[in-house]
C-alpha cells in the first residue's frame, strides 16, 4: 500500500490524498498498521526466533555470536530425551478428561435447557470455576488435595477408610487423574453454556411438536438437539484434542510438574526458563506447534467434506431436515405407543 | 441411567417422577461438585491458625465474623497494589485491543485490496498457536525492548496477543450492512466519520463481548503475569497471590483468604453481568 502512495507522487499528491481514493488508501493503510505490527511483533517474528533458535545451542543471555550452532541435534534431542517426548503421553489423560467433560456437559446443558426450576442458579455454580484465575485454582486444590484435608474428609464421610487413600497428588498411579479433574472442574461449566446456547437457537416449536406427538427426552435428544448441535461438538472434540496436547496449567499451578505430572508445556516452560536450554526449547515448541497446525488443517479438511451442507448458509435447510426428523421421531413415537 | 428412566416414562408416569427426581439430584450433585472446593475455602479463610490447627478442614469457624485472615493476606500480599495494576492493565488492555480490533474489522470487511486474505489468515493462524509455547521466544523479544518487569510492557503484549475479539469483530461487521454507509459516502462524510459515527456504535454488542472475554482472561492471566512481572509493586491480582507460595505455604487459612480476596472481583462481576458473559462465551467460541 506504500508503494501505491509512492507510484502517484508524480501526480499531485495533495490532490490525490484528498480524493476518495486517496482516503482509501489513507484509511487501510491507518487502520491496518498498528494490529498488524502488533501482530507482526509478537507473534511472527517470535515464531521466526522460534526456528530460528531451535538450530542453536544457547541462553536467553547468550550473544550472537557466542550462540553455537548444532544443527538437527535439538529435534533429535526432543524425541530421544525420555521428559521431553515421554511427556506427550500425558497428553492421553487430558484428551480422556476432554471427552469425559464434553460429555458431562453436553447431558448437563441437555438437562438444563428443558424447563427446570432454579436451572439458571445450578448453570451459575457449574460455570463460576471457569473465572477463576490459575493460580487461585492451585492454591485451592493443593488445599482440597491434601491428606486428611478437604477430600479425604468427604470420601470418608461416604464410607471410605481415610488410610486406604492414595495420596491424590503423589502417587503416580492417580495423580495425573487428580489434576485432570481440576481442568474437566474448571472448564466443564464453560463449555455447558456453550452448548446450551447452541441448543437454545433450535426452533422451541420443534420440541413442542415433539412433545405433542409423543416423542421422550431421549428420543428428542437424539432427532431434534443432536443434529443441530452436531457442528459445534465435533468442533469441540477436535479442539480439544489441540487442547490436550498443550495442556498446562492445572500441572503447572498445582504441582509444578512433580512426580511425573510434567506435560510437554511444563517441561518446555522448564527447559526454557529454569535450565536456559533455549534452543531445545524452542525445537519443543516447533514440533508441537506443527501437530497442532496439522491437526487444524485437518480439521479444516474435515468440516469442508463432512458438513458440506451445514456450512452452506442456508440456515432453513438444516432447520427443515431438523423438522423432518423431528416429524419422524413423533411417527414412530406414535406407532410405538399405539 | 437416563435411558433406563426415560425408556419406561413415555407419558406422565412413574418413569417420568422419577427422571424429574434424578435430574434435580444430578444438577445438585454437580453443583455440589463445582462450589465444595470453594466453599471450604471460605470456611478455611474465616478460622484463626489455632482453630485451624485443631478442627477439621469441614468443621465451620467459630464465627464468620473473623476477618483477621483477610486483613493479614490484604496486606501482606500487597492486594490494593494488585488490584490497582490489574484495573490499569484491564481498562488499558480493553481500550486498545477495542481500537485497533474494531478498526481492522472496519477495514478488511468493507475494503478490496491486495494483503486482505493474506491478513485475514495471518490472525487466524496466530490463533492457532498456543501462548505457553510462543512465550519461549516472546520473552526474548520483550527483554529486546526493557519491557519485562515493565507493566507498560506487558500491556502492549497483551494488546498484541489479542486475537479473538478481531474475530467476533469481523463476524459482527458482516451483519451489519453496506447501505448505511454507501449513504454516508453520498452524503459526503469521509471514511473516518463512517467508522466513528456509524460502525463503532453499531458494534456495541460485539464490542461488549469481547471485552468481557478479554477481561476475563486479562484479569486471570497468570503464565505470562508471573513471567513478565516479578517486581512486587507491578503484581496483578492473579499473581499477588504468588507472595504465599515460599514462607506461608502451609497457612491455609492465610492462603484461603487470599484466593476469596482474588476472586471476590469476578464474582461480583458476574453476579450483576451474567447474561452478557454467557452470551459472549456462546458468542466467543463460535469463531471456529
Amino acid at each position: 500500500m506504500t508503494t501505491a502512495v509512492k507510484e502517484k507522487k508524480p501526480f499531485n499528491f495533495s490532490k490525490w490524498i484528498r480524493s476518495r481514493k486517496g482516503q482509501q488508501v489513507l484509511i487501510c493503510v491507518g487502520f491496518t498498521i498498528i494490529p498488524l505490527l502488533l501482530l507482526l511483533i509478537f507473534t511472527y517474528v517470535p515464531f521466526g526466533k522460534m526456528v530460528q533458535f531451535s538450530f542453536y545451542r544457547m541462553k536467553y543471555t547468550t550473544p550472537v555470536d557466542k550462540r553455537q550452532f548444532v544443527g538437527l541435534r535439538n529435534y533429535s534431542d526432543v524425541f530421544s530425551r525420555s521428559d521431553c517426548f515421554g511427556a506427550l503421553k500425558l497428553s492421553l489423560y487430558y484428551i480422556a478428561g476432554a471427552l469425559i467433560q464434553l460429555v458431562l456437559a453436553l447431558f448437563l446443558a441437555t438437562i438444563l435447557s428443558f424447563k427446570v426450576k432454579g436451572g439458571n442458579i445450578f448453570k451459575g455454580f457449574m460455570f463460576f470455576p471457569y473465572l477463576i484465575s490459575g493460580i487461585a485454582i492451585g492454591f485451592i486444590f493443593k488445599f482440597f488435595y491434601t491428606r486428611g484435608f478437604v477430600f479425604d474428609t468427604i470420601l470418608s464421610w461416604c464410607g471410605f477408610n481415610p488410610d486406604s487413600l492414595p495420596y491424590w497428588l503423589k502417587d503416580t498411579r492417580i495423580n495425573n487423574w487428580s489434576l485432570v479433574a481440576t481442568s474437566v472442574w474448571r472448564y466443564m461449566g464453560q463449555m455447558m453454556v456453550l452448548f446450551i446456547g447452541a441448543i437454545m437457537s433450535v426452533d422451541a416449536e420443534l420440541y413442542e411438536a415433539a412433545d405433542l406427538d409423543g416423542a421422550n427426552k431421549l428420543q428428542q435428544f437424539k432427532h431434534i438437539i443432536l443434529p443441530s448441535i452436531k457442528t459445534i461438538v465435533t468442533l469441540n472434540i477436535i479442539l480439544s484434542i489441540t487442547g490436550s496436547l498443550s495442556a498446562f496449567e492445572p500441572p503447572f499451578v498445582i504441582t509444578n510438574g512433580g512426580n511425573g505430572t510434567g506435560t510437554y508445556f511444563v517441561i518446555m516452560n522448564r527447559i526454557a526458563h529454569t535450565s536456559q536450554k533455549v534452543g531445545l526449547a524452542c525445537a519443543m515448541a516447533v514440533v508441537l506447534l506443527v501437530i497442532i497446525l496439522v491437526c487444524a488443517g485437518l480439521q479444516q479438511l474435515f468440516f469442508k467434506y463432512v458438513f458440506r451442507d451445514a456450512e452452506s448458509e442456508d440456515e432453513s435447510y438444516s432447520a427443515k431436515r431438523a423438522r423432518l426428523k423431528a416429524e419422524k421421531v413423533a411417527q414412530k413415537a406414535q406407532k410405538g405407543g399405539n | 441411567m437416563s435411558t433406563m428412566t426415560t425408556k419406561s416414562g413415555r407419558t406422565v408416569s412413574v418413569g417420568a417422577i422419577i427422571w424429574n427426581v434424578l435430574k434435580y439430584v444430578i444438577l445438585v450433585f454437580f453443583s455440589l461438585v463445582a462450589v465444595v472446593p470453594i466453599i471450604t475455602c471460605v470456611i478455611t479463610a474465616f478460622k484463626s491458625k489455632e482453630e485451624y490447627q485443631a478442627t477439621s478442614v469441614m468443621t465451620l469457624p467459630k464465627s464468620f465474623l473473623n476477618f483477621d485472615n483477610f486483613v493479614t493476606a490484604f496486606t501482606t500480599a500487597n492486594m490494593g497494589r494488585a488490584f490497582i495494576n490489574s484495573v490499569i492493565v484491564m481498562i488499558c488492555v480493553l481500550l486498545v485491543s477495542m481500537i485497533i480490533g474494531t478498526q481492522l474489522a472496519y477495514v478488511l470487511d468493507r475494503f478490496k485490496f491486495p494483503g486482505n486474505g493474506l491478513i485475514r489468515s495471518m490472525f487466524l493462524i496466530a490463533s492457532l498457536l498456543p501462548a505457553v509455547a510462543m512465550q519461549v521466544t516472546v520473552f526474548n523479544i520483550m527483554s529486546f525492548f526493557g519491557f519485562v518487569n515493565n507493566l507498560y510492557g506487558y500491556i502492549i503484549m497483551s494488546c498484541g496477543t489479542d486475537v479473538i475479539s478481531i474475530y467476533i469483530y469481523i463476524q459482527f461487521m458482516e451483519n451489519i450492512s453496506n447501505s448505511l454507509d454507501e449513504s454516508a459516502i453520498v452524503d459526503g462524510a469521509s471514511y473516518w466519520t463512517i467508522y466513528w459515527k456509524i460502525i463503532l456504535p453499531l458494534l456495541r454488542p460485539a464490542i461488549v463481548t469481547s471485552c468481557i472475554l478479554k477481561g476475563v482472561g486479562v484479569y486471570n492471566e497468570y503464565y505470562a503475569a508471573q513471567l513478565y512481572l516479578q517486581r512486587k509493586e507491578i503484581r496483578t491480582m492473579a499473581i499477588s497471590l504468588y507472595t504465599f507460595v515460599g514462607p506461608m505455604g502451609s497457612q491455609y487459612n492465610l492462603i484461603c483468604a487470599g484466593v476469596i480476596i482474588s476472586l471476590l472481583p469476578a464474582l461480583i462481576v458476574f453476579i450483576l453481568c451474567q447474561k452478557q458473559i454467557y452470551s459472549g462465551i456462546t458468542a466467543g467460541a463460535v469463531k471456529g
